[in-house]
């Protein structure tokens, strides 16, 4: 198969674009920045492409909340078509505000209608962070289970967060069940230092194992992203794209040797792969 | 006509994030423990313009847009509901905060369009913040409302419910012609209508606009006098620095016809005409930004403006336009720039001050500590561009006048460098609309602030909305590369009647105020003219390509009007429909100014005696502690991790650095072309406590601090161009516009000395305020002389980039450059609040052959760590690269290169001591009482400290032949910062031979040290 074709979405207040492409670029596809009006305009663009990416900024300023107002452009004008996309077996990754957007446009976590009647219910948010602030700063990950597409292979990444609502917050008890068994909590905050964070004070009824800054922002279960059902629909916090080379780690001068990539290729090699 | 309120609370088990901030923010101020619960609101109007919305319509608005369900309850009714009043029990005390009428509110237009994609339709929306209070005392919640919820500038705080149940609306504009009878008045009568009509012109001034207007035989219209006060103003036309100035020190004296032009532009023209074909400036003291080359595909630009004034009213609005308007200037440069990375520094009044030392008027330093960084984050995140770099001072007199300096380094391909307007072509509008937001700020910026700044010059204030500016950027660049424009200009002090009178100098110009796009009704032609309204730009257009061009903005819903037109009359007409409301010649506008004449005077001041500790045993370890733990030195990390510094990927040294990711950077190194190996530094250097010294000696020293900070890091000192920024108090007072030109002359001698030109700068005078004490006496408050520099360097290849963090224990430790005594303005004596001294000088040959001689050892890979050394000296640097590193060090004094000398009484205490201890080999300054501090702490210039590898350190000191260096100490292991001082002979007993003994003059454990430094901002 020819190298895939990746749609970069953009809209205002957009402003990881760039370098998202040139992260998939780098991996292999064929990326293609595309304005949302012209998606709204015409769906069917979606169709010459297999990876959808939503990168990361503040759509429209994050104004309300992050990612609600283009979220719910797509629930409004282009949900049916992003699902016949992920239907089709294409990829679709949220970074930063674009799991913001992704998680809020009911495409990745899908809204519960009770039976009962009433209006649908989101599953889950990214609400404000904890620390109140916007905060960029690195953290590690490990990914859980082998469920999600982009982290396949994946033990272990080192990634910058930057934002000011990455909180991610479930319902109730019963989403957060589904999520962990289901795999789809796939990525999670671990302390920096194994064993040695662990004196830090968690807040008290704290629903997370990892004390800030580690959990950057005390996400439930310190979870840093979430998959759908199948894998293939995966949002996260962190930013693969600002790793994608060794002199971007925040240490690499301390390094006697650098690694070819940095920790965050990966994930867009995996997206490339899983057409190849 | 109908309003709907809708107050979202956090759901229970979810924090109220809002009411935390309120709660901790009045504990700082020592405004006890407030109990409070705090709601976000909308206010949502329709009925005029659309249908009224009815309950299904609101319940599906809160529902599917404004309501957070997971996390969040909503509470939704008219005004008035009951359900609305409902006090949460025991906090029956409610406030209301709004923005006020006609301020931007970004959320509340974003509102407005997310309630269309749902498929309504509202006619406006505001939004608020509710808090409910515990019963607090009237004089508690008078205070409360003024410092911590609200502030009057923008903002209203109704206390208990709203008071109206409709949002206003602006009122249709009847057109109306003014003129202004200026021919008739006397002296006095022009001086009054300059400053009630915050003009800020001269007598001579208005003068020259009276006789003007004489010879035309006809009074101005309020639009003419306008565009003329605008064009004038210190702001737009720097007439002060550009002026005729005479200037005396001791027995020189020098007239200036161009101050600035004979010496920050003229060191730069020689530099150029030294260099010839190798010259590598590209445009440089003309456009928005200096340009210079970059790579072969690129040149880079760079700018640093203030935004002091308006920061002082409201900080958070005013730090958010600050850089939200100097984005707009690369974005402005050449065919257009795109911005790749911010820069900001800012001088406060200590944010621990007393309530009671806050005269009216002013906001006590905290508050606008915490708005000024929320400002300048919320603009340059949301604008995706890296903030990198950075420094903030602290010093009382700031607390009326606190400076913020905002910076942008932008990247334009080598053929978009330059612009030209051509007649015919159309003048278009691009962005945001025109609002009554931003009146008089060029002209409000001449003036000083007083008491009543804020009521008088509230207009001035604004919000931004970087998103907006985002959108435009994007149109732009697009734009630029499709050819689709021919010059470009950013709207800023002076809005339209500035950047059109800027573009259209040359040719002429015919402007249609009717056609520019409003915020609202009930806007007049001159509002129109000279609102600063934020995130336009000016371009001109050829009629051809207008189609083109409207189409790509259309595209990206980026609104783009024509609003008139470049003919070449040499004059500028403006129109109101048929009405012809100004017509003014170029000539007169931009040439007839009358050159101010000022005279300037400086006296050096004498070196004042300083008593410094005079103990070779002394334990230095408190006082080292202290300099880690005072404001200047320590941990700013608050403010850089609220800093988006990564966002375009570009990041390679990062502003925060070290095992642990909180070590203090020296500069910060940026790859600003994807897949590229190139990257650029940026630095800065300031010290305004030199200046209480000497101007000339604290600007040589800020430009060596800028210079070594970015060779520190890798930057090739053959290829750093720098910025001035003069910040200044009063300067129609001779001996400060004396110490003014004195620092220029500075910057002059070591442009040319160091072979680094200026390619753009800006000043910011008259920071004085003038107020009554509480004793009833007139105070003024004058900011210390300020002068950024802001440096930008270029890396060939990133990878060989240098941090300042320790890396391994075992490697060697150099200090480069001599330390001498120059403890003057040192932070030493900041903190132990000693007078006097000898402040800081620079080497200038010196300095160059030592930058040379670092670059040259970081780029054969022989040094792991370098630090430049300069606030708190040589024991802070070794520190901070201690604890940055989580590693120990281990240094000599003894060893320490220096150049002092000892005075008659020292050198006669020397003789004697060598005498009585013949048989030991004594160090030359054993007999000096205050080596061991100033070999501590001085802050003499040009000098770095260097961790080499053992193995390399035969090549290291290869590279430093015929530059002061020596080994001073290690790395260790030890985890401790140990600093061994000067061997002293001693003896047990009287009669037994005396032998040397090395004290340990600091000693203490990194993670104690590290403490104290990042304790103080820790919040």
């Amino acid at each position: 198969m020819a190298n895939p074709r990746v749609l970069v979405l953009r809209a205002p207040g957009t402003n990881c674009d760039l370098e998202t492409a040139h992260a998939f670029e780098r991996a292999g596809a064929v990326a293609e920045r595309l304005h949302v009006n012209r998606l709204r305009e015409q769906p069917s663009l979606l169709d010459s492409f297999q990876i959808m990416c939503l990168p990361g900024g503040f759509s429209y300023g994050d104004d309300v909340s992050a990612g609600r107002i283009l979220g719910n452009q797509i629930r409004v004008r282009l949900a049916d078509d992003v699902r016949r996309f992920r239907d089709a077996g294409k990829l679709v990754l949220g970074i930063c505000n674009g799991f913001q957007i992704l998680l809020k446009s009911g495409i990745l976590l899908e809204d519960d209608v009770p039976a009962t009647g009433g209006p649908a219910t989101a599953q889950a948010t990214l609400a404000l962070n904890e620390s109140g602030r916007y905060e960029d700063r690195w953290v590690r990950l490990h990914t859980q289970g082998s469920k999600c597409v982009f982290f396949s292979g994946v033990e272990s990444m080192y990634l910058p967060v930057a934002h000011a609502e990455g909180k991610f917050v479930p319902r109730d008890a019963a989403v957060l069940a589904k999520l962990e068994a289901g795999g789809q909590a796939c990525l999670k905050y671990r302390p920096l230092e194994e064993g040695a964070a662990t004196s830090a004070a968690l807040p008290a009824g704290a629903n997370h194992t990892v004390p800030y800054p580690d959990n950057p922002n005390g996400a439930t279960n310190d979870i840093a992203a979430v998959c759908d059902p199948t894998g293939r629909v995966c949002g996260l916090m962190p930013h693969p794209e600002r790793h994608i080379d060794a002199v971007q780690h925040p240490q690499w001068t301390r390094m006697k040797k650098l690694p070819p990539v940095g920790d965050g290729f990966v994930v867009f090699q995996n997206a490339v792969r899983y057409f190849l | 006509m109908s309003l709907w309120e809708v107050d979202l609370y956090p759901l229970e088990g979810q924090p109220d994030l809002l009411g935390r901030r309120v709660t901790a923010e009045a504990a700082t101020l020592g405004l006890g423990k407030i109990d409070v619960l705090a709601a976000r609101g909308f206010l949502i109007q329709s009925g005029a313009h659309s249908a009224e919305l009815k309950q299904a319509d609101i319940d599906k608005i809160v529902r599917e847009l404004l309501c957070d369900s997971v996390v969040e309850r909503a509470v939704v009714g008219r005004p008035a509901d009951a359900a609305l009043r409902k006090a949460p029990a025991g906090h029956e005390q409610l406030v209301h905060v709004l923005p006020k009428p006609g301020v931007m509110d970004p959320v509340a237009q974003s509102v407005l369009s997310a309630i269309a994609d749902l498929g309504l339709k509202a006619d406006a929306v505001r939004t608020m913040t509710k808090y409910w209070f515990a019963p607090l005392a009237d004089d508690a919640l008078k205070l409360l409302k003024a410092k911590v919820l609200s502030n009057d500038a923008i903002e209203q705080a109704v206390v208990g419910p709203l008071p109206f149940d409709k949002l206003e609306f602006g009122s249709k504009y009847e057109f109306k012609p003014l003129t202004v009878p200026l021919l008739s008045l006397d002296d006095a009568a022009l001086m009054k209508l300059s400053k009630e009509g915050q003009l800020y012109l001269s007598l001579v001034e208005m003068q020259t606009i009276q006789n003007q207007f004489r010879e035309l035989g006809r009074d101005p219209t309020d639009a003419e006098l306008e565009t003329v006060a605008q064009t004038w103003s210190e702001h737009c036309s720097h007439k002060t620095l550009g002026g005729r100035i005479r200037y005396r020190d001791g027995d020189r004296e020098i007239s200036f016809k161009s101050m600035l032009k004979e010496t920050i532009f003229a060191a730069t023209q020689e530099l150029r005409k030294r260099w010839g074909d190798k010259d590598w400036c590209v445009s440089v003291f003309k456009d928005n930004a200096g340009v210079i080359k970059f790579d072969d595909q690129y040149h880079v630009c760079f700018k640093v403006e203030t935004h002091n004034h308006p920061s002082a009213l409201e900080p958070y609005g005013g730090a958010n336009t600050g850089l939200g308007g100097v984005i707009r200037d690369p974005l402005g440069t050449g065919m257009g720039a795109k911005p790749i990375c911010n820069t900001d520094v800012f001088c406060f009044a200590p944010p621990d001050m007393a309530n009671d030392k806050i005269p009216q008027g002013v906001l006590h330093p905290q508050r606008v500590m915490r708005g000024v960084v929320s400002g300048v984050r919320d603009y340059g995140n949301r604008m995706g561009i890296p903030t990198v770099n950075g420094a903030v001072f602290f010093d009382e007199r700031y607390l009326a006048n606190p400076l913020v300096y905002c910076g942008n380094a932008g990247l334009i391909p080598v053929d978009k460098a330059f612009k030209q307007t051509l007649h015919g072509d159309y003048i278009v509008s691009v962005g945001g609309r025109t609002g009554r937001d931003g009146i008089h700020g060029a002209t409000f910026s001449s003036a000083e602030l007083t008491t009543e700044s804020e009521s008088v010059s509230g207009g001035a204030v604004q919000i931004g909305n970087a998103i907006t500016e985002k959108m435009v950027l994007d149109v732009i660049l697009a734009a630029r590369d499709r050819n689709l424009f021919t010059a470009i200009t950013d709207c800023g002090a002076g809005g339209f009647s500035s950047a059109v009178g800027e573009m259209g100098e040359e040719i002429g110009a015919e402007v249609w105020l009717d056609k520019a796009p409003v915020k609202y009704d009930g806007l007049s032609y001159t509002e129109i003219w000279i609102s600063e309204a934020q995130e336009r730009m000016v371009l001109s257009v050829s009629p051809e390509k207008w189609e083109e061009f409207e189409a790509l903005c259309a595209s990206e819903s980026v609104e783009a009007t024509i609003i008139g037109k470049f003919v070449p009359t040499g004059r500028l007409k403006l129109l109101y429909g048929e009405n012809v409301v100004a017509d003014l010649s170029m000539e007169f506008l931009h040439g007839g100014r009358p050159p101010v004449v000022r005279e300037a005077v400086y006296d050096p001041p004498a070196v004042l005696p300083q008593p410094l500790p005079t103990k070779y045993t002394w334990d230095y370890t408190p006082e080292l502690k202290g300099i880690l733990g005072s404001l200047n030195v320590c941990s700013k990390e608050w403010v850089i991790r609220q800093y988006d510094h990564e966002v375009q990927a570009g990041s390679i040294v990062k502003p925060l650095v070290g095992v642990k990711n909180d070590g203090p950077s020296d500069a910060a190194v940026v790859r600003p072309v994807l897949g590229s190996k190139r990257g650029i530094v940026i630095s800065n250097g300031m010290n305004p406590h030199f200046g209480d010294f000497d101007a000339y000696h604290m600007a040589a020293s800020a430009i060596d601090e800028a210079l070594r900070n970015c060779v520190a890091v890798g930057a090739d000192p053959a290829r750093i161009a720098i910025l001035d920024n003069f910040c200044w108090g009063d300067c129609e007072q001779p001996e400060t516009l004396g110490s003014l030109v004195r620092a220029a002359l500075a910057c002059y001698d070591m442009a040319l000395a160091m072979e680094t030109p200026f390619i753009s700068g800006k000043d910011s005078l008259n920071n004085v305020f003038r107020f009554q004490g509480a004793d009833g006496k007139r105070n003024t408050i004058s900011i210390p002389p300020s002068l950024l520099i802001s440096a930008i360097g270029q890396i060939d290849d990133v990878a060989k980039a240098v941090t300042m963090d320790l890396k391994e224990a075992g490697n060697l430790l150099y200090q480069v450059g001599a330390t001498r005594h120059e403890m003057g303005g040192s932070h030493f004596a900041v903190v132990q609040k000693l007078p006097g001294g000898q402040v800081p000088q620079v080497d200038a040959p010196l300095a160059k052959r030592t930058f040379q001689a670092v670059h040259k050892a970081l780029g054969t890979g022989t040094v792991r760590a370098c630090h430049d050394l300069s606030e708190g000296g040589l024991a802070a640097a070794a520190t901070e690269m201690a604890f940055a590193g989580g590693l120990g060090v281990r240094i000599h004094l003894a060893q320490v290169p220096y150049s002092l000398m000892l005075n008659p009484r020292s050198q006669e205490a020397a003789e004697r001591l060598a005498r009585d201890h013949e048989h030991l080999e004594l160090h030359p300054l054993s007999a000096m009482p205050d080596a061991t501090a100033v070999l501590l702490f001085a802050e003499s210039n040009s000098r770095f400290l260097c961790e080499v590898p053992q193995a390399k350190a035969a090549a290291f000191e290869k590279a430093l032949t015929g530059i002061p260096h020596a080994l001073v100490g290690e790395v260790t292991d030890t985890g401790r910062v140990e600093i061994l001082g000067l061997p002293q002979p001693t003896r047990d007993m009287p009669e037994e031979p005396s032998e040397l003994r090395v004290p340990k003059v600091v000693d203490a454990s990194l993670e104690d040290l590290k403490a104290a430094w990042q304790q103080p901002l820790r919040w």
